[in-house]
Order: C-alpha cells, then structure tokens, then sequence
C-alpha cells in the first residue's frame, strides 16, 4: 500500500530549497446529520455510508484505498499518521466524540499514486479533503482539492448557510471551510535569530504557524507549517492571492536572503556545521528522531547552498520520513522498542548515505 | 448549584470584586482547591458571601439562561461549546447566533458572511435566489475590497521605504478599517 513515494516528499516544483510542500484543505459537514462530537454510533455509521461512494466516484486519483480506522492495527496508524494522511486524534482515537468508546466510526480514503489527495471522514468534521503538491504549489493544490470538493458535492448534500458558508464543527473554520498552508524550511531565519520576528509577522497577519506534524506540534528540525486562520469573508481566490502571490514568497525571500548573509558572513562556521551534520549521519550508531531530524535540516541546508554536492534533496526527504517510528518498524519487519529503534535509525541513515 | 468546572455540587462560592465588577465562582470543594482556593467550611464570612452571591444571582439568572439553552437540533448548550470548543450540529450556528458573533469577530477579522465558493447544487436552484444575488453581490464588493487592500498595501510599503510614516500611519489605519469594517456587505442575506 506505502510503495510508492508521498507526493510531499518529491522535492519537485518551485522554490524546492524553501518549500517542501503546499496544502490545502477543505473542511465539510454532510447537511441533517449532527456534527462529529454529537453524533452517535449509528450517526457516524451513516456518515461513512454516505461518504464512501461519494468520495470514490468523485475519484481522488487513478485508484483510492480506503481505510477504516476503527478495525485497523495501531501501527498502520502510526505509518498513516507519519506520512501526513491522518491527524493525530483520528490515529489515536482520542479524544472520543460522544459516543464514548474510543473507536467511533472513522476512515480515510487517499488516492495513488503519490497521496497527493486523501479524505478524513469523522475526523473534527465529517470530510476533510487535503490535497498536497510538491514544492510552491498552492494554486495546483487549490485547484485538484475544488475540483475534488465539486466532485463530491454533486453527490451529496453539504451544510451549507448561505449568511455562513459551510459550517463547520468549530466557528473558526465556518466560511469557506479551507486550510492553505505551506511546510516551509526556515534554518536561515532560525540561524540568523530571526526566527521570532517571522512568527510575529505571521501572527499580525492572522496566520498559523505550527511544526512539522500540524496542529500542537513543536517545529522539528527547522520545519514550520505557515497557514491562514481566517476563513470566513474571504473568498479561497483572495485568500490564495495573499499567500500565494505575496506573504510566502516574502519570506521565501527573507529565508534566501538570511542564507546568503549567513555564507558571506561566517561561511567556514556554515560550512563546518553542514558536513559535521553530514558526519555524524554518516557514522553515528544511534539516532533519536529528534536528534535525526535537526541534522537532517542542517544537510538539507547544505545541499540547498550547494556545500553537499554529493547528497540528494530527494534522499534527506525520504529519509525525514523513514527514520519515524512507524516506517522504521515497518522497514525492519518487526515491533521494536525505543532503543532498538535508534539503532536502527542510525543503521537506514548510514545506508543512505554510505555510499557518498 | 453546579460546580463550574465539573459536574459537582458547588460548595464553595466566592465574590471578587474586580475593577468595580463582581465576578461570582461557584466550585465544588475539590476544584477549589485544585484553584488555591482553600475552603475550611462554612464560616460566617463564607455564609455572607454566599448571601451576596445568591442576591446577585437573580441579576445573572438572565445572562445565565442563554448560556443553559440547548440547540434544538442537537441538545448543546453554549455552556458545552464554551467547553469543548465545538458545535454540536448546522443548527447550533442558528441557535447560538448572538453568542458565536463576537467569537466569529474575533477569529475572523470582523467578517460576519461568507464569501467564496457555492456548493453547486444550491447553484442549480436550491437556493434561494435573492440570497444568490445578494451574495453576487458581497463577492464583488470583496473583490473590489481585496484590490483596494492590494492598492494600500503597496502605498504603506513605499511610503515605510521612503520613511514618510505620517502617510504610512495614515494608510495603515485605512488599511485597519478596510479589513475589519468591510468585510460586512450590505444586503448580505441569512
């Protein structure tokens, strides 16, 4: 099911040494049936009844798999979440709507190849449509998930006020229901201490920033979702036109910018930092996660300022998702504790990375 | 009386004066004391704050009856979404109205409707038509908002580079106004 590659991953499109990666998601509630955390059973039962033939005759992709979280084992979970297909609350079934138990009725749909558009279904909301593109490609996201949603909506009633836009579970997403955001690497920014002066900034203009595994989430290894918060009395179109055409390449720019100064400035400290990074990847025993993903960043800084002509965007990327728990376990075959697994760690980045 | 933070019955009652505003607590002995609020049982300083607390009470009740009314459609009450944070179903939105409006200000700029895509089947005639034409028409005011807001923009930039920053306050505060007063088209309909 996870053989192919994630789309966030590709390291393809525009302005690949800022952006990993562009999102879009789209929050729906089926119309005459109460929202998540007041349903019942048979309410979410119902929900997923619904859903499920819309959303595969919608067609996510050349083919859709589908999941049904409620019967699967903790690990597929675990790997669904670490590859950005599910939120945290719908891997561990926590916390429960009304219903009690803690595994309510839930599934998510994803299209292959690539995962580029997958759906939550009882998740905060009844649907959760995101749609994901390599690199700077809000616009490209924005339209596979309008065209996705136009599919959906053809068949199947949505709650819908005109005053309101579509309603949501939480008022702060009642309007047009939709989520951009951008998984930008920000080492320059965080190097040069100005870091928090972007977090300000972003916050001024009403925007979210969050870490690298979304809502609650420490940054890891230098990594920031930037996404908007507003989402009602502004329409997707201008809503794009802020982020995509101004505010995310602004600080594209100020992330280049910052690079740049740290390289003419002190460029043998850059560049001892980027290859003891590199190092210590190349030969450490053991790894944390932690640990993995802030060298990981440093190397990809390296690379990105062409310090590391000998390692790949595109292996750093996979690897940010190989060395999580999950996909080690899964890599290795078998359950493994916290130690085995930093070894472990350690053993599939220096795979990666010997033959350099 | 229940306890404010749990289901309990609420034994321990202060009153904090607070910028000349009462504020009443009402709280069970555990959560009391979870707060610091220590309670060593009814004294008469207790018993005369409770007496203070139940003449202000028949003040409060009123507020106190929008915050215990459910949704019709699901059973929420605002108490619960104060809570939890979520709706219980469309209708709540109905409901709550008054409630959810200063939150929606809040989280929102100050926009109060909608403004983007239709679902397409309201589109095709589900709709009301006179709500469409409305909202036509809060769509191109906003568009027409977003160009002005564009316009401002570049003049606060130029205006920071070239350090004239009474014209920069003055459009900054224009630019203010723009994104939270307007985002309110007239005729928008419910």
């Amino acid at each position: 099911m996870f053989e192919s590659g994630t789309e966030w991953l590709r390291a393809e499109g525009s302005a690949t040494d800022v952006v990993l990666s562009s999102r879009v998601r789209l929050a729906r509630n089926l119309a005459g049936l109460p929202f998540v955390s007041k349903a019942g059973r048979g309410d979410l039962r119902l929900v997923l009844e619904a859903a499920r033939p819309a959303i595969e005759r919608a067609a996510l992709d050349k083919s859709e798999v589908w999941i049904d979280l409620h019967d699967a084992s903790e690990i597929e979970r675990a790997l669904l979440l670490e590859r950005h297909l599910i939120s945290n609350q719908l891997a561990k079934g926590k916390p429960a709507p009304k219903s009690g138990a803690t595994e309510w009725p839930r599934a998510v749909c994803f299209g292959l190849p690539g995962e580029r558009a997958s759906v939550m279904i009882n998740e905060e909301d009844h649907i959760r449509l995101q749609c994901i593109r390599s690199g700077m490609a809000l616009r490209e996201a924005w339209r596979d998930a309008d065209a996705i949603d136009d599919r959906l909506e053809s068949h199947i009633d949505l709650a819908f006020s005109p005053r309101l836009g579509y309603l949501t579970a939480c008022p702060t997403n009642v309007g047009t229901g939709v989520r951009f955001s951008v998984m930008l690497h920000l080492p320059g920014l965080r190097m040069s201490g100005e870091i928090e002066r972007v977090r300000r900034a972003a916050s001024d203009m009403s925007l979210a920033v969050r870490g690298f595994y979304g809502e609650g989430s420490e940054a890891s290894g230098d990594f920031y979702q930037l996404s908007n918060q507003t989402t009602l009395g502004k329409s997707e179109l201008l809503l794009l036109e802020e982020l995509d055409g101004r505010i995310i390449p602004e600080v594209i720019e100020y992330e280049r910018q910052a690079r740049q100064s740290l390289l003419s400035k002190r460029r043998w400290q850059v560049e001892d930092t980027v290859h003891r990074a590199f190092g210590v990847l190349q030969h450490a025993r053991l790894l944390r996660t932690e640990e993995a993903m802030k060298l990981l960043s440093v190397v990809r800084l390296g690379i990105c300022l062409e310090l590391l002509g000998h390692a790949a965007l595109g292996d750093v990327q996979t690897l940010m998702l190989l060395i999580q728990p999950a996909h080690l376990q899964r890599t290795c075959g078998r359950e493994m504790g916290q130690d085995e697994r930093r070894r472990a760690r350690a053993d599939v980045v220096r795979e990666r990375f010997a033959e350099h | 009386m229940k306890c404010e933070q749990c289901e309990n019955e609420a034994t321990v009652h202060e009153l904090i004066v607070s910028g000349g505003v009462p504020v009443e607590r009402h709280l069970c002995e555990a959560c009391a004391h979870s707060l610091g609020i220590v309670s060593t049982g009814p004294t008469p300083v207790t018993e005369f704050l409770v007496k203070i607390a139940q003449a202000g009470a028949a003040q409060t009740a009123a507020r106190q009856s929008a915050a215990t009314d459910a949704c019709p459609g699901c059973g929420t009450t605002f108490a619960e979404f104060k809570q939890t944070g979520r709706l219980g179903c469309a209708e709540c939105y109905r409901a709550f109205e008054q409630q959810l409006t200063p939150i929606l200000d809040r989280a929102h700029q100050g926009a109060t409707h909608h403004v983007g895509k239709v679902p397409a089947r309201m589109l095709r005639g589900e709709g009301d038509a006179d709500d469409l034409r409305a909202r036509a028409a809060a769509i191109a005011a906003a568009e027409a908002r977003a160009e002005e807001i564009r316009r401002l923009r570049d003049d606060l930039e130029r205006a920071v580079k070239n350090e004239a920053y009474e014209r920069a306050a003055e459009v900054r505060d224009r630019l203010r106004r723009l994104q939270t007063g307007a985002s309110n088209p007239e005729g928008g309909a419910e």
